[in-house]
């Protein structure tokens, strides 16, 4: 590409790390269903989740910009995108641990810092210090927090929950064993467990199959399609193509700005993957090949 | 040689502090121990959140929030016709409750406000959480040596009581008496305050303080403001640094903050039995230091300090999960297994 004199001259006073703002929005000609388009006919607090023009920026920087999505409850969901496209930044900013530039979210119809305790958290795996002084339990009964309420501890019922969130990820054995000598794949079940302590109706997970076995990795997809049978509305946060089309009922395509969301079938399309990832060759082959897959 | 080291007198060391000179002692090591004790419970947070340097950053700055507190608290009794000069140690009959509680409100704002500088420096710019706090700390207890220095005839603080504290002194301060029983030393009655609330502060917001150090998110999504929770614990953290002050001076705090908890984590993976550990540490430290400095005849607080650190080597030595004995013990054990031709038969390396 042949750059003009000015351009070369702005490029050298301003290293990559400085690009102007709107070099960092993708110009990517969205053109996303209506935000309520399946959500149509629910009343607003049977909607678990509602975003109306979220924009986040880090340091004047967007990271998300104009979101507008309404989500049906019951669903499994995936948001997948490339690196940077600002998926973890959203279920951040849902979350409300994050400042946001403009918009709102709604959760069960009400303001989302305000409904929290229905919302159940499992963060990137990465994102604690693993050598914490904490038993398995421990963590697991810091899920029973949020309804215990100020000065109170967990009872016994807190407990036999905890137990029973951990017997299912099969984590029980390890109940009493200190954080630090856990594996991956056994740090991630205990976060699920942790997760379903909470007993939310509407749950958020940073990449819940990040570093875990295929074993670990069906034990868990298996526990989100049970909590789907139960009504629970579940959006992760996903990173491998070939797989998202099997995991999730729905799918979220998220590249700073939402290319779309909608059911998998529908959604999971080469130029639709092709809008979302840009021209990333490597990445580009991937959804060939995943597309490919979808079709046999 | 023989004359470096002061002769070991058992009598003199080990026995008079409890018996005969235990009206001297005996509130020596009270102070301590509550010094330790509020540090090291405060202090076991900010290992667990790695904020450690940030008990030292308030610790120095703590320094221009008192100049200030004098200079204003000097001000205003100025202007109501008395114009002593005030020590920090001996607080003016008459004065007490207002110098007191200027001394109080210039250490918890200066405590806030060094937390603040770090947190602005470090989410605004691209400079690093360790490089704040050393702009930060070193910037401000700067701005608090001029102070004193320029101001010296206003500001009566001693260089040698902000470096390492007057204990030894503390029996001899004015007693607090409720009619007409006498107490004890009114720097004692204040750190017992100061440490009681630390720990019940500690049990109550126990699950709050615990699950806001281990993830944020969590606790945020749980409709507990873990900014709060960073900011109520460093303006507790700024009360007990300013309670322990006049006690230990600005460097051993530092100190008595991280060793109790450092040493606990060597013992244990649970954090309750974390928080006692440091307890026991703290009763342990003071005893050791008391005899310490009695039988070198130096300074009780660094003695403290010197117990306090050789009780951390020996839980290092002794550590059963990452001792250097343990970790001996295991290699050797482990070496002769495999050399012993038992290889195969079972599993090697078993933690």
């Amino acid at each position: 590409m042949l750059l003009s004199g000015l351009e070369q001259l702005n490029n050298m006073l301003h290293p990559s790390f400085m690009v102007q703002e709107k070099d960092k929005i993708p110009r990517i000609e969205t053109t996303p269903p209506p935000a309520n388009l399946w959500t149509k006919g629910l009343a607003v607090e049977d909607i678990p989740l509602e975003i109306h023009d979220l924009t986040v920026a880090y340091h004047h920087k967007p990271v998300l910009y104009g979101i507008d999505l309404a989500v049906p409850p019951g669903k499994l969901i995936g948001i997948i995108g490339p690196n940077g496209a600002g998926k973890s930044t959203l279920i951040k900013a849902i979350m409300g641990l994050l400042p946001t530039d403009s918009g709102w979210v709604k959760i069960f119809g009400k303001n989302n810092r305000k409904n929290l305790k229905r919302v159940g958290y499992v963060p990137q795996r990465e994102s604690v210090d693993w050598d914490f002084p904490v038993s398995v339990m421990d963590v697991v009964l810091m899920g029973r927090y949020g309804k215990l309420g100020l000065f109170k501890r967990p009872g016994k019922e807190d407990r036999d929950i905890a137990s029973a969130c951990l017997e299912k990820v099969k984590m029980m054995p390890y109940a009493d064993r200190q954080i630090a000598n856990l594996s991956g794949g056994q740090q991630q079940r205990v976060f699920l467990a942790r997760a379903l302590a909470q007993e939310s109706d509407l749950y958020f997970m940073d990449e819940p199959f990040a570093g875990v076995d295929a074993a670990t990795e069906s034990s868990i997809i298996g526990l989100l399609h049970e909590l789907r049978q139960k009504g629970k509305t579940i959006l992760v946060v996903h990173h491998d193509l070939p797989t998202a089309r099997n995991y999730f009922d729905m799918l979220v395509l998220l590249n700073m700005r939402l290319v779309d969301f909608g059911p998998t079938e529908e959604v999971f399309t080469y130029e639709k993957l092709q809008k979302t990832y840009g021209g990333r060759l490597t990445i580009l082959s991937e959804v060939a090949e995943a597309v490919r897959q979808n079709k046999g | 040689m023989s004359e470096m080291i002061p002769a070991l007198d058992w009598q003199a060391i080990f026995v008079a502090p409890w018996t005969t000179d235990f009206s001297i002692y005996g509130w020596i090591f009270l102070m301590g121990f509550l010094v330790c004790a509020a540090c090291g419970l405060a202090g076991n947070y900010l290992i667990l959140r790695r904020m450690a340097l940030v008990g030292d950053a308030i610790s120095h700055s703590v320094l221009p929030g008192l100049a200030i507190a004098f200079l204003a608290a000097n001000a205003w009794t100025n202007r109501q016709a008395s114009g002593e000069g005030i020590d920090l140690a001996v607080e003016p009959s008459g004065h007490g409750i207002s110098y007191g509680f200027a001394i109080f409100m210039g250490a918890l704002i200066a405590g806030v406000l060094t937390t603040l500088m770090i947190e602005i420096i470090h989410t605004r710019t691209r400079i690093k959480q360790d490089a704040a706090i050393g702009i930060t700390f070193s910037t401000l207890f700067a701005f608090g040596v001029v102070l004193i220095s320029v101001y010296a005839d206003k500001v009566d603080l001693d260089a040698d009581c902000v470096l390492h504290g007057e204990i030894a002194f503390v029996s001899i301060q004015p007693f607090f008496t409720i009619g007409a029983y006498q107490l004890a030393p009114s720097p004692v009655i204040r750190m017992g305050c100061v440490t009681f609330l630390t720990l019940g502060l500690m049990v109550v917001f126990y699950k709050e303080l615990l699950v806001s150090s281990f993830d944020p998110g969590l606790a945020s999504s749980m409709g507990i403001n873990a900014t709060f929770v960073h900011y109520a614990l460093m303006c507790w953290l700024s009360v007990i640094v300013v309670s322990a002050f006049e006690a230990v001076g600005a460097i051993l705090v530092i100190a008595m903050l991280i060793l109790p908890g450092a040493t606990a984590s060597m013992l244990t993976t649970r954090f309750p039995i974390v928080l006692v550990l440091s307890l026991l540490h703290a009763a342990a430290s003071s005893v050791l230091g008391l005899h310490l400095a009695i039988w070198l005849n130096s300074s009780t607080a660094g003695c403290m300090v010197v117990a306090g650190a050789g009780i951390f080597c020996v839980a290092w030595v002794f550590s059963p999960s990452q001792g250097i004995l343990q970790n001996w013990l295991k290699r050797r054990r482990n070496s002769k297994r495999l050399t012993g031709g038992e290889i195969g038969t079972e599993t090697v390396g078993e933690s």
